[in-house]
């Protein structure tokens, strides 16, 4: 009692209560948030704990073989690849013009903000609908038939989206008093665009789109119907095994393999399962570091 | 006490109930309160003090309205600003300077509600003319901001820029003018070992005057500064004023201040602004020593604003 008489600032009963409950609130968001962590850290561990009897150089550079019960998940990986390269090279620019042109061009009416929603909406449609759209779209209307690019074509579709939001965003992020500073010396509106505001968005830009390779690489109802196929034969080395699909070939892929060798086959190693998908999963954190390497490189460069 | 205006007897041409006989014999009838009449939102006509019409005009402002959407920010402002001279306009906040200083450049032209009447005329050409074009005007015109806005670019990028947009590849030329807008800016001696770093890393006065410097680059007719110190300490603020003054003669500048000490230190004439109204428009000297109406004189004394 004398203590707190001596105390001016000594807390009061309601400023206790407070702060306990301060202490609760913090305790209790930061226990849910560490949770987080768990699933992630559980997949990996028991994917890699599973595929481990699997996972070799070998694994990875040799084709599917014994109907799948041998070999490994070059044909998939490499078909993999090609979708995702198509699919950017497709998406990529149409996605970054778009942006460009919503964030710098576009004046405010009602059909930049359709347009947005649009956009918005693109974002939220089911990939499986984008599956049914690329072969309504590519493979029939288009005649394209099932093949890499019709496939391409559709994961593209799916992918737009982010890469227009994500290009926007980092072209917002350049103040606007370079530009105000471009335009009172004369500067077109490209000039402006290509001197000062590409140059130091490009990197914000880039990790938008390479955030969009784990999409692309990961989706398996996009290429169901407009392109993926079970099994390839996919030669062992040399040029035709580093390229072995045209642009009008189907194709094997990681995400689809999977899903075949999952459930639709017989006498396939528990491990080959496993170790297709921790490659896959692989595969997307290496992905992802390298766009948080750029992040970082973006962050530290950037001064004002 | 000269109390002539040439626009005196312009109150019935703004279709205005002449209920202001004379206004600049304020002294006189002393209860004219101009301030609450603009509130009210009359459009009073300024008092002009005669000595600009022994000047070389580099810009005529005639009868200029401007509109935000339905908000009008500009009431029928007509001055003349005089070639090689430092014009200075003040008044408070959300009076219009710095609106008044965006139109000479039509930068205002980028807000999309912004609806203007009336001209500028500059060098006898006028700005607002329907075959005028916005890059070759703002060409003409070098304009420095409140906050220093370098490029993140090297200090040597930063001030050849207006060239490089021209498509200069010259690098003897471009050498030569960087050179040369910085000795203008009187930034050369500081930088002239480290072009090659970036603009960023010089301190808040040297960014402003690398702003200047890329603003006098393409050797503009005008300089239009936007309250150019006022995110400066004092020390750098002196170096941008005597920068100013050195500049004014080679460059019509215009500027807009919030600092009155600044406003007579630096220039030559002085436009006050209240609510989108010129006031009065002078000498410096005069507005600040003598001015002609009751409103300006509290303005400069402090006694309000």
């Amino acid at each position: 009692m004398s203590n707190e008489l001596n105390n001016p600032f000594a807390a009061t009963d309601q400023e206790r209560q407070a702060r306990e409950k301060e202490k609760f609130i913090k305790l209790s968001t930061q226990l849910i948030t560490w949770l987080l962590v768990i699933p992630v850290v559980a997949i990996i561990v028991f994917l890699v704990y599973k595929s481990w009897p699997a996972l070799s150089v070998e694994f990875i550079t040799e084709n599917p073989k014994v109907r799948m019960t041998a070999g490994g998940i070059w044909a998939p990986l490499i078909g993999t690849f090609f979708l995702v390269l198509v699919s950017l090279i497709i998406a990529a620019p149409i996605g970054i013009l778009a942006g460009v042109y919503l964030n710098e061009f576009a004046r405010d009416n009602w059909l930049t903000r359709f347009i947005n929603l649009a956009v918005v909406n693109l974002a939220g449609v089911p990939s499986i609908v984008h599956g049914l759209f690329g072969l309504g779209a590519f493979v029939y209307f288009l005649g394209m038939d099932r093949c890499l690019l019709a496939a391409s074509c559709t994961v593209a579709v799916m992918t737009l989206p982010v890469i227009i939001t994500s290009t926007k965003e980092a072209l917002a992020s350049v103040p606007m008093a370079f530009r105000v500073a471009c335009w009172n010396m004369g500067a077109t509106k490209w000039q402006t665009i290509r001197t000062i505001v590409l140059p130091n968005s490009i990197s914000g830009i880039l990790t938008g789109v390479i955030l969009q390779v784990a999409r692309a690489a990961g989706e398996t109802a996009p290429i169901l119907f407009t392109g993926a196929m079970i099994s390839s034969r996919v030669a062992d080395s040399g040029w035709d095994a580093w390229v072995p699909y045209g642009l009008e070939d189907r194709f094997m892929a990681l995400s689809y393999h999977l899903y075949i060798i999952s459930t639709q086959w017989q006498n396939v190693p528990e491990s080959f399962k496993f170790g297709t998908a921790a490659v896959m999963i692989g595969l997307v954190i290496a992905v992802n570091s390298i766009s948080i390497g750029f992040r970082i490189y973006l962050r530290s460069r950037k001064k004002w | 006490m000269s109390t002539d205006s040439k626009n005196m007897n312009t109150t019935t041409e703004n279709g205005l109930p002449t209920i202001l006989p004379d206004l600049s014999a304020h002294q006189t009838e002393g209860d004219v309160d101009r301030l609450r009449l603009i509130e009210n939102g009359q459009v009073i006509p300024a008092v002009i003090h005669e000595d600009i019409n022994d000047e070389d005009i580099i810009l005529e402002i005639n009868k200029l309205n401007l509109w935000y959407g339905n908000a009008q920010a500009l009431y029928d402002i007509t001055f003349e600003v005089p070639r090689g001279k430092v014009t200075s306009l003040i008044g408070p906040s959300g009076c219009g300077k710095s609106t008044m200083l965006r139109c000479v450049n039509r930068i205002n032209d980028l807000i999309d509600s912004v609806r203007i009447e009336g001209d500028m005329i500059i060098d006898g050409d006028s700005i607002f003319a329907p075959g005028v074009d916005v890059i070759e005007l703002r060409k003409r015109m070098g304009m420095v901001f409140q906050k220093p806005n370098p490029f993140p670019m090297s200090i040597y990028e930063n001030v050849v820029y207006p060239l490089r947009i021209d498509g200069v590849r010259d690098r003897a030329e471009l050498d030569e003018v960087c050179e040369r807008s910085l000795r203008g800016a009187a930034l050369w001696d500081e930088v002239k070992d480290r072009l090659r770093e970036s603009g960023l890393s010089l301190s808040g006065g040297q960014q402003q005057r690398l702003c200047i410097a890329r603003a006098i680059a393409s050797d503009p007719e005008m300089l239009l500064l936007d309250e150019p110190c006022s995110a400066l300490d004092p020390v750098a603020t002196a170096k941008i004023e005597e920068l100013i003054q050195n500049l004014s003669g080679d460059y019509s500048i215009l500027i807009v201040t919030h600092n009155m000490q600044q406003a007579s230190r630096l220039s030559d004439y002085t436009a006050f602004m209240y609510l989108g109204n010129l006031i009065e428009f002078g000498p410096t000297y005069k507005i600040f020593s003598k001015p002609e109406t009751k409103e300006t004189e509290d303005y400069v004394t402090g006694r309000f604003g």
